[in-house]
């Protein structure tokens, strides 16, 4: 019978590693080596994708590159996609808002989570099922391709980012703050509008930056609804097709013509520069908004 | 003389008409904002049943010609108006399931990574590097898939892997350029590695530290406390990632498009050109002329979009349920 | 000299044949109120040496010296935040993942430094134990939670004894035997308290350090958690921090008093006094010990 107490071992030897620790340590080391490693390969792709696209995309910047058109410049496709871009989170962002207003404000839990999966699934729509559903909406009744139908795909990509960013720093406001507008008497609206949504407001602000990012980046939906355009003149029509940043790298990079990749490689620099500086602005933001309310 | 002023002497008439006035924009007030609200909820809603009701709407030609034996077909004649999405469902699982199996492993290793080996300061820059990583746009990531990774790939990995391991038969002789299911994968494993890692991460995270402290007050190695504690407690809510990961991939259209070759047929190697549902939408669709031709791609959206909102109501599942079994303890 | 003495008895065990009785005869002799170093003599299983801890720029404690003899309960009393579990957490060096912790001094374990470079940690921890102040089960069954161990370890063989004596060691075999394979999330408080002791004491260890292990119990919890350890006692090298007096009073050999040290710019913990219990208790030497065990403060 085994007792307790004849340790097997001698507690007065020097305390390195005894019996099979050294063993263990070895397999411990090697797991952690190999979680670093694992961290060390993303940065690495990281870089190398960075890299790679400054490299070969600066030798393509200049001034003409970035005003002129087609077959010089990308100046009409940075003009159309910022069109895009900007009708698509006019339509987003209110609509976002009001959904996490009527979350923290309106709903009961049923209607919480239900709302909440509605989110959820419209988040993992893959962008090109949306293209579909573009198209089949408004691009083939009206039969002609619009700046306008991709916005509102892409309105539909940034609704559950901006919806559930704008939640989260919601949920922030702190409890006493509605209570102190309750017990003044002040009524919902007023407290939403002159207090919760400006102390909100930092948070929201980050959530559309993001959104924007991420529209911008955006191809699939681009391809069925504004991807057959006169590249060589700007155009600010919402209601024809418009140039636009995705779509060009995407043809350009199937089209295998050497002097277009150099003018891809251009785009791919621009629309990743504004990409990462918006994200990074938008971090930024939101550290120095949790200081803010954390003090 | 002195008589006690009774409260409604008090109150001048023009008061009540303002204050009631008040009470009345605020009601009004209340019930607009409430109006408005339910109105963004209800437009998300009707959104969502929208996009689900266009895509069985721009199918119906063909789930009438083809039926459910679309699924099993693997014939793509556009000429001949035949159509069969099996070969792409096959490209479609191919290319997830590698692209998860590589992908889940080195996301775990990396939150791993970021939650119990690094510093405070350096999970700092690196948490918001991985996460850049996922905000890269596809059409990029394809690009240079097909300019610097392909070559890369026929040139070096895929002579290797099949030098090395070419008894088995997914390691089979490499084509003529690097577009192949594998080079897809490999970008799809880009893609999905950020969004598992950055969830692991969190999950990790919280993991209570007295259970830490517990496991390693008993004399245990740091990778025998994640194994005992850290990853016992946090498994299902990994899946559930892993799940959402899986989502991203299988849904990707422009990046595989570009880099997978378009080819017809099933084939056991990962060194073949293939397609996915998604690719061959992105692919054909703006060359799509004939009805019959448009409404196969419309199917192959409907089947994408039936597999996606499987595999994200079963990460909602199980996600739900992690945190339920945590809320208890 | 205390070293050379220790080195010699550990020299005596390895020679004998069957493994030594843990069991020390006490050196009966010192009258109340004689100096803190009585246990000359008795082998002292910690030694500190002039102890400084800091997190960062703060001093948590300083200038503590004591010996912690073998077989015996020690207990660490004292008022909130002057260093008791600090100290405590140095003997195992579960400081270690304290972000900007540092010592100065020496803590000898069997007179080997425990704070030199060719330290294991986890040796360290595999041989002096921890049970904390709120019970930490893992989510296992109540099996894994004590068999956890002792597989890495690689104790595999007769496990199932292990358990068994495990948890009669820590008074709880009766309550638990058929429920095994239950999870370790369903017992009560004391009851999930007395197996973190038991998934201590699995693995044998030299020394079980508790860090206020009855705080977050009931009285009749705290009552077991008690008489336990008077029968942990002849095996283990018990430490035992407390902030109440009478656990201290009913429970230990000897006691350490720490205190907040207000005399220079910072305040940080110390330790007073270190005396047997009784004497502690009845007359002790600094008058701070008298104003806190009296009741006057803390």
């Amino acid at each position: 019978m085994a007792e307790i107490g004849a340790a097997g071992f001698d507690p007065t030897t020097p305390l390195s590693a005894s019996g099979n620790l050294r063993r263990r340590q070895f397999v411990s080391r090697f797991t952690e080596a190999g979680a670093t490693g694992a961290a060390v390969l993303a940065i690495a792709v990281l870089a190398i994708l960075i890299y790679t696209v400054a490299a070969r995309g600066a030798g393509a910047l200049s001034w003409e590159f970035l005003t002129t058109g087609e077959p010089t410049g990308i100046g009409p496709a940075l003009i159309g996609t910022a069109v895009i871009v900007a009708i698509a989170t006019a339509i987003a962002t209110p609509v976002g808002v009001l959904i996490a207003i009527y979350l923290t404000e309106f709903a009961g839990p049923r209607a919480t989570r239900f709302m909440k999966a509605t989110l959820d699934l419209t988040n993992g729509l893959p962008s090109i099922i949306i293209g579909l559903f573009i198209f089949g909406l408004l691009i083939k009744p009206l039969e002609k391709q619009m700046a306008f139908a991709a916005s509102v795909a892409l309105a539909v990509i940034q609704l559950p980012l901006i919806a559930r960013g704008s939640l989260e720093v919601l949920l922030l406001v702190p409890g006493n703050l509605r209570e102190a507008s309750d017990a003044l008497g002040v009524s919902r609206w007023r407290s939403v509008i002159g207090v919760i949504l400006p102390s909100a407001l930092g948070g929201i602000v980050t959530a559309t930056v993001l959104a924007v990012a991420r529209a911008a980046g955006e191809t699939a939906p681009l391809i069925f609804a504004s991807s057959v355009f006169d590249a060589t003149k700007v155009g600010l029509n919402p209601f024809e097709a418009l140039p636009n940043i995705p779509v060009t790298i995407f043809f350009l990079s199937e089209e295998g013509n050497p002097t277009g990749f150099t003018r891809a490689w251009g785009a791919s620099l621009v629309l990743i520069a504004v990409i990462l500086f918006a994200s990074l602005g938008a971090r930024a933001l939101l550290s120095r908004n949790r200081e803010r309310t954390s003090r | 003389m002195l008589e006690p002023a009774s409260a409604s002497d008090v109150r001048p008439p023009r008061r009540n008409r303002s204050a009631e006035r008040l009470r009345r924009i605020d009601r009004i007030g209340d019930g607009l904002l409430y109006g408005i609200c339910a109105f963004a909820c209800l437009l998300a809603v009707v959104t969502l049943l929208l996009v689900a009701y266009e895509s069985v709407n721009g199918a119906s030609p063909a789930i009438s010609k083809f039926g459910l034996g679309f699924l099993t077909s693997t014939t793509w004649q556009p000429n001949f108006g035949e159509f069969g999405a099996g070969s792409l469902i096959f490209g479609t699982a191919f290319s997830s399931f590698f692209a998860l199996l590589l992908g889940a492993p080195i996301a775990i290793a990396i939150g791993l990574y970021l939650s119990e080996l690094a510093p405070k300061g350096v999970r700092g820059i690196v948490s918001p590097l991985v996460e850049m990583l996922a905000a890269i746009p596809s059409v990029i990531l394809g690009f240079w898939g097909i300019l610097i990774l392909a070559p890369f790939v026929h040139e070096r990995i895929e002579p290797f892997l099949h030098d090395t391991l070419g008894f088995l038969p997914i390691f089979g002789e490499p084509q003529t350029t690097g577009a192949s299911v594998f080079t897809a994968s490999l970008i799809l494993t880009i893609m999905i590695v950020p969004i598992i890692a950055s969830i692991s991460r969190d999950l990790f995270l919280a993991v209570p530290r007295e259970l830490q402290d517990g496991a390693s007050a008993l004399g245990a190695t740091r990778w025998e406390v994640v194994r005992g504690v850290v990853l016992p407690s946090t498994g299902s809510g990994v899946i559930a990632a892993s799940l959402l990961g899986l989502g991203r991939a299988l849904g990707e259209a422009i990046a595989v498009t570009q880099v997978i070759g378009a080819g017809s047929e099933i084939k056991a190697s990962l060194f073949e050109t293939g397609d996915t549902l998604a690719g061959r939408i992105a692919n054909q669709f703006p060359g799509a002329i004939t009805e019959l031709h448009q409404a196969s791609l419309f199917y192959c959206g409907l089947i994408l979009l039936v597999i996606g909102l499987l595999s994200n109501l079963l990460a909602q599942r199980i996600g739900r349920r992690f945190a339920y079994a945590q809320g208890v303890k | 000299m205390s070293s050379t003495l220790d080195s010699l008895d550990s020299f005596e065990q390895r020679l004998a044949p069957t493994p030594a009785p843990r069991l020390r005869i006490q050196d009966q002799g010192a009258p109340p109120g004689a100096s803190p170093h009585r246990h000359i003599g008795v082998e002292a299983v910690f030694e500190a040496k002039d102890i400084s801890i800091f997190y960062g720029r703060k001093k948590a404690l300083a200038g503590v010296s004591l010996r912690i003899p073998r077989s015996e309960i020690t207990a660490l009393i004292g008022p909130s935040g002057c260093g008791k579990t600090t100290f405590l957490r140095s003997l195992n060096r579960m400081n270690d993942s304290v972000p900007n912790f540092r010592i100065e001094g020496q803590i000898l374990y069997h007179g080997h430094d425990m704070y030199a470079s060719n330290v294991d940690q986890v040796e360290v921890r595999r041989r002096i134990g921890m049970v904390f102040q709120k019970p930490n089960p893992f989510p296992k069954s109540i099996y894994d939670n004590i068999a956890w161990a002792p597989r890495n370890l690689g104790l595999k063989h007769d496990l199932d004894e292990r358990v068994e004596q495990a948890l009669r060691g820590a008074a709880l075999w009766d309550e638990v035997k058929d429920r095994l394979k239950d999870s370790a999330l369903g017992l009560s408080g004391g009851q999930q308290q007395r197996l973190c002791i038991a998934r201590a004491i699995a693995i044998e260890p030299d020394v079980l350090l508790l860090d206020e292990p009855a705080s977050a119990l009931d009285p009749i919890a705290t009552a077991s958690i008690e008489e336990l350890m008077h029968t942990l006692k002849g095996r283990f090298t018990i430490v035992i921090v407390t902030h109440n007096m009478q656990q201290a009073a009913r429970v230990a050999d000897q006691t350490a008093f720490f205190s907040l040290d207000s005399s220079a710019h910072e305040p940080s913990g110390t330790l007073v006094e270190f005396t047997d219990t009784a004497t502690m208790f009845t007359n002790p030497a600094d008058p701070r010990t008298r104003d806190y065990v009296t009741g006057r403060f803390g």
